[in-house]
């Protein structure tokens, strides 16, 4: 199959599922009438909240290279602007928060766009890591220095540097698979995606056994297998557009929703810590831009460097 | 055509800095005119109310500024006059010529809604809200029908903290009270007392003080 007829069959696939859920959505919300639901309400705004999204990320992907890098560091803006309104800075944090936005952010992505894997890969672990305790220790502010430094550096781990590596697909080099590359974006968005919604699908249907009530409410374990399952068998359906044969799909989408699944526990932790339910309200139904992308962000390395180590030269 | 491109633009970047929107707890968005209240803490408050108020408002809605600071500069009278239609206020007792309460009064008559700051000041020490300034009153005495909504903005004083010159990016909401009125015969020091306390209970942070506001707000 050319790359031009893989676009078109995965264009089609996701119109088709779009276009049912927004069927079922509207008949679920006539037959409710008389008695509104939260829960369908709730599901209308989420299926409206998919078709904004679906096509602000096809605009991106029409654009190229620079279209993703400008999406992708887009949603790290806003990840990082929910962390960090959520943790305890102080002033002496000024500076070093600016940093953070202004200047690492954008030249992780500029580093991403270069392709430069030897840098771009330890910038924020590394240099970022000894640098904001520097400008920190700079403004002369100890109280709590370690937590504060630490949580600026764990916002800028998950909301940047994670983030950034699902446009860096873009630049691996896959023999026979080159101008495709934009497609292991659409497959990991694809699988993280369905099996966040799967799981919920699946909880709802059979859901009893809860796995970590105090973390998050509705995750339980029939939830978990069937939305881990299904969403493993839509990762190795979606083989051909890949560079991976049909099992190795299957075997990267059940790697890339475990670390998804987990990604929601941790992030959820965090919530929980910090006393909300959500971290913004950016996406309506969805909560804030960390709501919708823990699973990335957790995913997102992994699959990264698993293909690169495997398929990439 | 400038001035206006000039509140676009400052509309636009508090939108992208702060991803701020109105939360309208105790009232609806209404086109007549109303005082909005609030906290005080930075120079961008009354842009982020104004943001987070509907577009067809925007207009309408003028900041009550002090002019001693707002008219130091050229770049900062062009600010608070042409872009933002400011009702400039003298503070200083001693060497002002009219009431202060004159022109906020005149800005109603005409029309427009006001944003005021009861503190007098911007609020830079620990506590949450400083007393209120008699201002409040004496234009709520004047014009009794027009309502008095208590506005919380809260976080903007993270975002730009006094004598930082870049800001950082953080989530701020602009919380909108229920309306009140001056009561009959309700005396100047109780009302100013009834009216911070009614912004207070706005205000997200647990702290005695907020509690005993929400309390009583009950």
């Amino acid at each position: 199959m050319s790359p031009m007829a893989k676009w078109l069959w995965l264009v089609a696939g996701i119109l088709v599922v779009l276009v049912t859920a927004s069927l079922v959505g509207y008949l679920l919300a006539r037959r409710q009438q008389d008695q509104p639901s939260a829960t369908i309400a709730n599901l209308n705004s989420r299926i409206k909240a998919w078709w904004v999204m679906v096509v602000l990320i096809a605009i991106a992907f029409a654009l190229g290279k620079t279209g993703v890098l400008v999406l992708f560091a887009f949603c790290s803006f806003t990840a990082l602007r929910e962390f960090i309104t959520l943790t305890p800075t102080r002033r002496g944090d000024h500076i070093a928060l600016a940093t953070a936005f202004f200047i690492v952010l954008p030249a992780q992505y500029l580093l991403i766009g270069d392709n430069q894997y030897g840098i771009y890969s330890i910038f924020i672990p590394v240099y970022v890591f000894l640098g904001m305790p520097i400008i920190a220790a700079l403004r002369g502010d100890t109280t709590l220095f370690i937590s504060r430094i630490a949580e600026v550096q764990w916002g800028l781990m998950v909301s940047v540097f994670c983030v950034s590596h699902a446009p860096a697909l873009l630049t691996l080099h896959i023999p026979g698979y080159e101008g495709q590359n934009a497609m292991l974006i659409v497959f990991l968005i694809m699988v993280v995606q369905a099996s966040d919604v799967l799981q919920y699908v699946w909880g709802k249907l059979i859901g009893r056994n809860k796995i970590a009530p105090r973390l998050s409410p509705s995750k339980t374990i029939e939830g978990f297998v069937g939305g881990v399952a299904s969403a493993t068998a839509l990762g190795a359906a979606l083989w051909w557009i890949t560079p991976f044969a049909w099992w190795q799909a299957g075997l990267m989408a059940l790697v890339v929703n475990l670390m998804g699944f987990c990604g929601g526990l941790v992030m959820s932790a965090i919530k929980r810590d910090r006393g909300v339910k959500d971290w913004g309200q950016m996406i309506e139904g969805h909560g804030g831009m960390l709501d919708r992308l823990d699973s990335v962000i957790f995913a997102a390395p992994v699959f990264f460097h698993l293909t690169r180590f495997w398929w990439a030269v | 055509m400038i001035d206006n491109i000039v509140a676009v633009a400052a509309t636009t970047a508090a939108h992208l800095i702060t991803g701020v929107r109105g939360d309208w707890l105790g009232c609806v968005p209404e086109a007549r005119p109303r005082i909005y209240f609030a906290n005080h803490s930075s120079h961008g408050d009354f842009i982020l109310i104004r943001t987070a108020l509907p577009p067809e408002l925007r207009k309408t809605t003028r900041p009550v500024a002090a002019a001693d600071y707002w008219l130091k500069s050229p770049a900062r009278r062009y600010i608070a006059v042409n872009a933002f239609n400011s009702v400039l206020i003298d503070r200083n007792v001693v060497t002002r010529t009219v009431d202060p309460v004159e022109p906020m009064t005149k800005a109603l008559d005409e029309g427009s809604s006001l944003i005021l700051f009861p503190e007098g000041t911007r609020n830079t020490g620990p506590s949450l809200l400083l007393p209120f300034k008699r201002g409040i009153y004496y234009l709520a005495q004047r014009r009794p029908d027009v309502e008095l909504v208590p506005v919380w903005i809260d976080n903007l004083n993270r975002v730009m903290p006094k004598g930082e010159f870049v800001p950082v990016p953080l989530l701020c909401t602009v919380t909108f009270g229920a309306p009140i009125h001056l009561e009959e015969g309700e005396r100047k020091p109780d009302f100013c007392t009834r009216s911070r306390a009614a912004l207070l209970a706005l205000a997200p942070e647990p702290d005695e003080e907020t509690k005993a506001a929400k309390e009583a707000a009950r």
